[in-house]
């Protein structure tokens, strides 16, 4: 039974909470596995921070909280400071390389550096972040297939910017595709 | 699909065609979904003044013919018991939701407990009797909101729903079957001669049939102890059947009403007993304590009331130990307890709220149970 946790973090705003539904979705309806999504559920405001979970398995998730989190996605400082130590030896770190500054080199860990929101901004709106982001944890990780994360979309994002979720998917597909080509782990 | 969003589904499903509520965090998607669901299936969904409101607009809609629920949290089930008694004594079928929060008071608004499970038995005056479930993931929340209303219309008892936030707000892959697998219990109005039309028989063991304002027949309901006809009579002896019936109704049903959830309980040493999100942390401590070679059964209520004394009962001898994990300060411990009747011992792992267990604290209870 192969398993998988993964943190999504970030702040309020940043979609972090729609990143953890778009891949829990895409798992459970189309890839055929189980997920369980748990939040950070407060009075919390934009800007603050934010975070989901999400626990991945072959078989029916009991415990539905993370215990080994193997995957981190960080989009802000605050949450890269908080969460990066839970991470064992050989996680992955995925953070947004132009809001986060690194406190090491962790080499111990599989670094992935995705300048998300300036990609999200050429494809239209920095309001893409998230989405370039899944679009590189789903290259890196191999966790989802691109296309169970493409069809988990309609629903979770809005009909009248689905093309552009979808390009900004790609766009951050495309550079985890090439982040793994050139040697795994880039800095 | 979180759920609170499968509690909506699973009314929907079940024929739910009537929703009163106030809106109240964390149970608040229950009633945005069905409000957004309600009129693709001709419902109705009304936002009241208050909870007050709402559960006496749920027993005017239960006697209008529809089948009513709403949802809400500690604070707004205070506002609601003492209808609940009246739906309770009036018999009249109908389903209310508990997302539970942090309380007392307005207490931990955004964050789970399960502190409200003796004020969903006991909460109204007076001797009666109500079923609730524990759903513990967004599937039995749909699957048991089904099951809720089908008890609700056989016994013409309100039912319960007793989850949480946790559960509530927790996202997973939802099943819903296409409507002709799901079994429904319709309805059952009363189709006889007007003359012999009696809204209560005080020997029913569930299905007597209601009847729908407007249809014609004379009926009569109160929350005053009453006759076969629904009139008032304040007698001790009139007393002793409505009450005996409303219990009993219950009671001597219990065995076909209560569903357990039960794994390795048969030669454990330790059972761990426990209900909604709790059980799932559970099972982690039951998981680590099976690896250090500890007999640890699992036995989760999915019905919590009527509460399985008899299976209490049955196991209590038989092992070292009963382990009571609960977001409450210690409530169905002392059901456990009394169950137990001294043959065992028993352990409340208590928590205030706000949060879940951490495994490790059970699984400290679980190698103290088994000394």
């Amino acid at each position: 039974m192969s398993t998988h946790e993964i943190r999504f973090s970030g702040f309020g705003g940043q979609g972090i909470i729609r990143c953890a539904l778009i891949t829990g979705k895409a798992l459970s309806l189309y890839d055929d596995k189980f997920a369980t999504m748990t939040q950070s559920f407060g009075p919390e405001a934009r800007g603050s921070a934010c975070a989901a979970q999400l626990v991945v398995s072959d078989e029916r998730v009991l415990y539905p909280y993370l215990t080994h989190p193997g995957i981190l996605l960080a989009l802000s400082q605050e949450a890269y400071d908080k969460y990066w130590s839970e991470l064992p030896k050989g996680g992955i770190l995925i953070v947004e390389q132009d809001l986060v500054k690194l406190s090491g080199e962790h080499l111990e860990l599989k670094l992935y550096r995705v300048p998300a929101t300036r990609f999200a901004e050429e494809v239209g709106n920095r309001l893409f972040t998230n989405l370039v982001a899944l679009g590189f944890l789903t290259a890196v990780t191999k966790v989802v297939s691109a296309e169970a994360m493409k069809k988990a979309l309609p629903g979770l994002v809005p009909d009248r910017f689905l093309k552009v979720n979808i390009k900004a998917f790609e766009k951050g597909y495309e550079y985890g595709l090439e982040a793994m080509n050139a040697g795994g782990a880039a800095s | 699909m979180d759920g609170d969003h499968a509690i909506a589904e699973g009314a929907l499903a079940a024929g739910c065609r009537f929703f009163a509520g106030y809106p109240i965090t964390p149970s608040t998607e229950t009633a945005e979904r069905f409000a957004e669901r309600a009129p693709e299936v001709g419902a109705l969904f009304i936002q009241m003044e208050d909870e007050l409101a709402s559960i006496a607009a749920l027993i005017g809609a239960a006697w209008g013919g529809k089948k009513a629920m709403t949802v809400t949290c500690g604070p707004g089930f205070s506002l609601m018991v003492e209808n609940i008694g009246l739906a309770a004594m009036t018999e009249t079928p109908l389903v209310i939701a508990n997302v539970q929060r942090g309380g007392p008071s307005t207490g931990l608004p955004t964050l789970t407990a399960q502190q409200d499970m003796m004020q969903a038995r006991y909460g109204s005056h007076g001797d009666y009797n109500i079923i609730a479930l524990t759903p513990d993931s967004p599937q039995e929340c749909f699957d048991l909101t089904v099951e809720a209303f089908n008890l609700s219309e056989f016994y013409r008892v309100p039912v319960i729903i007793l989850t949480d936030e946790t559960v509530g707000h927790m996202h997973e892959k939802v099943v819903i079957p296409p409507a002709e697998q799901i079994q429904v219990v319709p309805r059952n109005n009363y189709s006889g001669p007007k003359a012999d039309f009696r809204p209560y028989q005080f020997d029913s063991q569930g299905g007597h049939p209601m009847t729908q304002a407007g249809d014609g027949y004379n009926f009569h309901i109160t929350g005053l102890t009453h006759n076969e006809r629904g009139y008032p009579v304040m007698t001790a002896e009139q007393s002793k059947i409505v009450i005996t019936h409303l219990m009993e109704k219950i009671n001597g049903n219990a065995d076909q009403i209560i569903r357990l959830d039960e794994d390795q309980v048969d030669g454990a040493d330790v059972v761990v007993v426990s209900y909604g999100i709790t059980s799932r942390i559970a099972v982690k401590a039951i998981q680590d304590a099976r690896k250090e070679g500890i007999k640890v059964g699992y036995l989760r209520l999915i019905t919590i009331w009527p509460f399985c004394e008899k299976r209490i009962r049955e196991l209590a001898p038989k092992i070292k130990a009963f382990v009571v994990p609960e977001i409450n300060y210690g409530q169905m411990v002392h059901e456990v307890e009394r169950g137990a009747g001294g043959q065992c011992a028993t352990i409340s792992v208590n928590h205030c709220g706000g949060a879940v267990h951490d495994p490790e604290v059970i699984l400290d209870a679980i190698r103290k149970a088994n000394q």
